[in-house]
């Protein structure tokens, strides 16, 4: 019924309008004016609204600093931070002139100048000299802005020192992991294929490569006895392509395990497939203040963006590749909630979601997602804290309490022997890939 | 001289060509013309319907996001219940709405809508040709931009929704189906669609450029072409040279989502599985794409600044101030539009000193945009105003590009964007310059070369009352997205409601959106107006903005071949507005020098 209300509503609107508009026909025909013809009524009228616009225009401006200026990001929580808020300000104030001059210059011209039939237009078409003072003036400025720009660029890209701790946000859809080096400082190698429930990040170790191994040919076994039974073809088919995948996969990992043991032979203790093991694998995200921290950062599936807006960073997690930003935190978590800004906005935040029924609002420095990765790309997100140095070490000397292997890698003459288990597991299941029955 | 008496040769022949009368049937005159003005036509007519699909998509998200939690029937009308159920937007939906609307403004409505109308309407008549230089390949643009434009919206129906990767379609978000349901079948339709509308550009960009080169008449030097002319063969340069690099891109982009190609996938384990591709790298479909995708938006916009030279000049009744300087910016804008791509790109991991470089190319950009804004305001300065609609539209434009280019300055400086990359301050930005900007630069040409198109007049009154609403309301949705954006809110999210931290500037969105209905209901008026206009307006006079440019000396009735005799020769600029020692305030393009008279 409402519906039928609805379209009586719009065909009557449409045949309104449509009477309307031919009446307004025939008082134009009878007047005689023409559309062209802009009458020195309208052109006054439109001249004053090019001279109220710009003061609604700028009112507008106006009243969105003043009602939402001081609902920006506080101050910034980092070194890094705290120089580009600087060159931002720096902008605005070559910015904001700019502007206000121009849009005065254009709608006090486009006001003033109102069409005259007995006056003719200043001829001018050009003036070289005019041009090449507006070419230049901005040319300066704009070097001055990028010299800037660079130099602070160049701060923030160059490599971090060496002492700085290198640690790992791994992002998949649609959360992040923080992985930690452990005691020994160095986060081991990773590898894709190892993924499964016991290593999200998909750390290699002696272990990580057994167990997934083992997965591997459990589940090509599986997938031979399945074929046992009667399937239709495509079934069948399906079950033979998964199994050649897997040969495929099983085969990757022999070779991995060869990488690995091609990278300690030649870099012994250096070589980072040692050093996985110990790596503290975590959902409590840790950064100490006044301390440079290399964050490196890689993707599961599909580019994610690290976005700590409260310390200015950002860098995109891509799939096949590491990234990285160093960052030194300036601002603790506990110091930014005494903050009076910050105590400010916070009550701000809480004098709308209290009465919501909503839960309170306490500052915490928030890693976001920032590049758009599916369904739940609003809400992929993980707590930052950060704590004071001395906090942060017993911090993390707790966390190493909980490694990713409980039980550290076994010392160095497991590695050659060739006769051990692993290589015995993968002698295996390239018999098996070879269709022989694996032995017992 | 050879040139100019082939030219002429040319027009003769054609002339006499013109003259032999060929039946035309309902086919080769509506539907399958080959004729420039026809064409021009057939892409604004898409151009708007596509423009009302991508508006309606606007407004679904924008009620998502002024009102997270509620339903709206809205919604749930166009969407069903699969898509909105109670009227709630699907958050995949969102994203396939954002993907679709970006996608279809940006290719089907400013590129197709703007290029492909006004190249298509003006070259032959600013130049003095009879029509393009093949009428074939003009008519297989338009049927090309029309297929691509009917499969886009066919990818709206396949059960997985159409692409949602956003309209960047970064990989591997768009190559693999597992990743989100819009990378389905949605996206095979989209790379299709893609592909079947740079097709229609080539083929038009390779036609503009030829005529504007080959085809002008007699006396039409270089540097007698109007403005228009010049931005749209810069534009249409641009477009022959990047399009490829996206087709590329697509094509490579096809293959990894269906032959187990690596060009853009590593390393990638997504639904409980390790994928084979390794080596490869998504950064590279970014270089492929915005080697394109920055050119595409100067593309967008060079046109819309083109019309505003010769709207402003012709209605301040004045020359455009700094012919050879506004040349030269185009040409600038042009050349540097091509080193300037990986600004889109700094957060990548992209190799920090190659970000230097772009930040360098980019702020370099600033400085011939600083220049035509400067001599658009001085041709106003002491000129002899008239304010039509498009005049309006075309002022308009000029204050939305000092406003989008100037926080374009902030967001080329690499420093600066690590903090606002992908915030809505990016959205800010990109709209006032191609939302606000460039479609007001589509309205302002619609305006003023409808009599030229239809040979009716647009409602004048009509004209101010859109102009007006859309101005004010194009501003209350953009400009408070900066403060969003800054507040560190990112793009591209369903909703807001996880993140306490913007409560305080999310009501924000409600201003947005209430701007973008009363916005969208004032392009109802356009609309209308447009439409009405075709049908009922009055019939136009030959040259109602007693402008000097060569289209406005042909017949209001179309003919083929434009002149019902000869060409005629060309013996000035077009801007001899209020020359002294001149009778009227405009002197056409063909009228020749008197004695003694200077030419400028």
């Amino acid at each position: 019924m409402t519906k039928l209300l609805i379209l009586t509503v719009v065909v009557l609107g449409i045949l309104a309008v449509a009477q309307l508009a031919r009446v307004y026909e025939l008082t134009s025909k009878l007047r005689g004016k023409r559309e062209e013809d802009i009458t020195p009524a309208d052109n006054r009228m439109n001249a004053m609204l090019m001279w109220l616009f710009p003061i609604a225009y700028f009112g507008f401006f106006l009243w969105l600093v003043l009602a939402y200026g001081d609902k920006m990001l506080p101050v910034a929580a980092s070194t890094q931070g705290a120089d580009t808020d600087w060159l931002l300000a720096l902008n605005w104030w070559i910015i904001i002139p700019v502007f206000f001059i121009t849009n005065i210059l254009l709608f006090y011209f486009a006001g003033k100048y109102v069409y005259d039939k007995n006056r003719k237009a200043h001829w001018q078409p050009h003036d070289n000299k005019l041009e090449l003072a507006w070419t230049i003036a901005p040319a300066i400025v704009l070097f001055v802005i990028i010299i800037l720009g660079l130099t602070t660029w160049q701060r923030i890209t160059s490599p971090a020192s060496p002492e700085a701790m290198r640690m790992e946000l791994y992002a998949k859809q649609f959360d992040w992991t923080a992985r930690y080096p452990g005691t020994d400082g160095m986060l081991g190698a990773t590898d894709f294929r190892l993924i499964n429930g016991d290593n999200p990040l998909g750390i290699v170790t002696e272990k990580t490569i057994d167990k997934r191994m083992a997965e591997l040919v459990q589940e090509r076994a599986d997938a031979v006895a399945s074929l046992d039974q009667v399937l239709p073809d495509s079934k069948v088919a399906e079950i033979e392509h998964r199994i050649e995948y897997l040969d495929r996969m099983a085969a990757r990992i022999v070779n991995l395990r060869l990488v690995m043991q091609q990278d300690i032979k030649a870099k012994g203790e250096a070589s980072t497939y040692l050093h996985g093991a110990d790596d503290v694998v975590t959902k409590d995200f840790y950064l100490p203040a006044n301390r440079e921290t290399d964050i490196v950062i890689r993707s599961r599936d599909i580019i994610h963006s690290a976005y700590i807006p409260h310390l200015r960073i950002q860098m995109n997690a891509v799939p096949g590749m590491t990234t990285s930003m160093k960052v030194v935190p300036t601002i603790t978590t506990d110091s930014m909630r005494t903050i009076p800004e910050v105590v400010r906005q916070v009550e701000e935040i809480n004098a709308i979601r209290l009465p919501q029924g909503k839960s309170e609002y306490v500052f915490d420095f928030l890693l976001l997602c920032n590049k758009i990765c599916g369904a739940s790309h609003y809400n992929m997100q993980m707590p930052l804290i950060v704590t004071s140095a001395g906090d942060f070490d017993a911090w993390l000397a707790e966390a190493n309490k909980k490694p990713f292997e409980a039980m550290p890698d076994t010392a160095s003459p497991a590695m050659t022997d060739t006769t051990n288990t692993s290589a015995g597991a993968d002698s295996m299941a390239v018999a098996v890939a070879d269709g022989q029955a694996p032995n017992p | 001289m050879g040139a100019h008496a082939h030219a002429a040769d040319a027009g003769h022949a054609a002339g006499h060509h013109a003259h032999h009368h060929h039946q035309e049937s309902f086919i080769s005159k509506w539907v399958f013309s080959q004729d420039h003005k026809m064409i021009g036509k057939q892409f604004l007519v898409t151009a708007i319907i596509m423009a009302w699909v991508a508006v309606i998509m606007s407004l679904i998200f924008r009620l998502q996001l002024a009102w997270p939690e509620e339903g709206f029937a809205f919604s749930n009308f166009f969407l069903g219940d699969k898509w909105a159920p109670g009227g709630v937007l699907d958050s995949n939906m969102y994203l396939a709405l954002v993907t679709i609307h970006g996608t279809i403004m940006v290719f089907f409505v400013l590129t197709g809508g703007l290029s492909g109308t006004f190249a298509n309407l003006l070259i032959p008549l600013q130049v003095g040709a009879r029509d393009m230089a093949s009428g074939f390949i003009n008519m297989l643009s338009y049927w090309f931009f029309f297929l691509s434009s009917v499969t886009m919206l066919s990818s709206l129906f396949v059960e997985g929704g159409p692409a949602s990767a956003g309209w960047t379609i970064y990989p591997p978000l768009s190559a693999l189906p597992k990743a989100m349901p819009g990378s389905g079948a949605g996206m095979n339709l989209w790379l299709i669609s893609m592909t079947l509308f740079i097709a229609s550009s080539l083929m038009g960009g390779l036609n503009y450029v030829v005529t504007i080169l080959n085809l002008r008449t007699k006396g039409m030097k270089m540097t007698r072409l109007p403005l228009t002319i010049w931005a749209i063969f810069l534009t249409a340069v641009l477009g022959v040279l990047s399009f490829p690099v996206l087709l590329s891109a697509a094509l490579l982009l096809l293959l990894d989502r269906t032959i187990g190609t690596s060009f853009y996938l590593s390393d990638i384990y997504i639904a409980g599985e390790a994928l084979e591709q390794t080596g490869g790298s998504p950064i590279l479909f970014q270089h492929l794409f915005w080697f394109l995708g920055h050119p595409e938006v100067y593309i967008v916009l060079l046109p819309a600044l083109g019309i505003t030279s010769e709207i402003i000049s012709t209605n301040s009744r004045k020359p455009i101030f700094g012919y050879r300087a506004m040349i030269g910016s185009i040409l600038a804008i042009g050349f540097l539009s091509f080193i300037v791509w990986g600004h889109h790109m700094f957060i990548t991991g992209m190799n920090p000193f190659l970000g230097s470089v772009f930040v360098a190319t980019t702020l370099l950009i600033a400085i011939p945009s600083a220049v035509k804004v400067f001599n658009y305001i001085t041709t106003l300065w002491r000129g002899n105003i008239v304010l039509t609609p498009g005049m309006l539209f075309s002022i308009g434009l000029v204050a939305t590009f000092i406003a989008g280019g100037l926080t374009g300055i902030i967001l080329a400086d690499s420093a600066l964007d690590i903090a606002v990359h992908d915030t809505y301050f990016v959205v800010a930005h990109f709209h006032i310059v191609m939302g606000m900007s460039a479609i007001f630069g589509m309205f302002a040409g619609i305006y003023h070369w409808f009599p030229k198109m239809y040979g009716k007049m647009m409602n004048t009154k009509l004209g101010y009352a859109h102009f007006w609403i859309t101005f004010i309301c194009a501003f209350g949705v953009f400009f408070p997205m900066h403060f969003i954006g800054l507040a560190g809110a990112p793009r591209r999210y369903y909703s807001y409601t996880e993140f306490p931290m913007f409560d305080s500037v999310v009501d924000l969105n409600i201003v947005v959106t209430v701007f973008a209905i009363i916005g969208a209901l004032a392009q109802v008026l356009f609309t209308y107006n447009f439409f009405y206009s075709v049908y009922r307006g009055p019939k136009a006079v030959q040259n109602p903005w007693k402008s000097n440019t060569l289209e406005w000396t042909t017949p209001v009735e179309h003919i083929h071949g434009n002149w019902p005799g000869p060409i005629p020769t060309v013996h000035r600029w077009p801007y001899d507005y209020s020359k002294p020692g001149k009778a009227e305030d405009w002197v056409s393009q063909i009228t020749p020098l008197d004695h003694g008279e200077e030419e400028h």
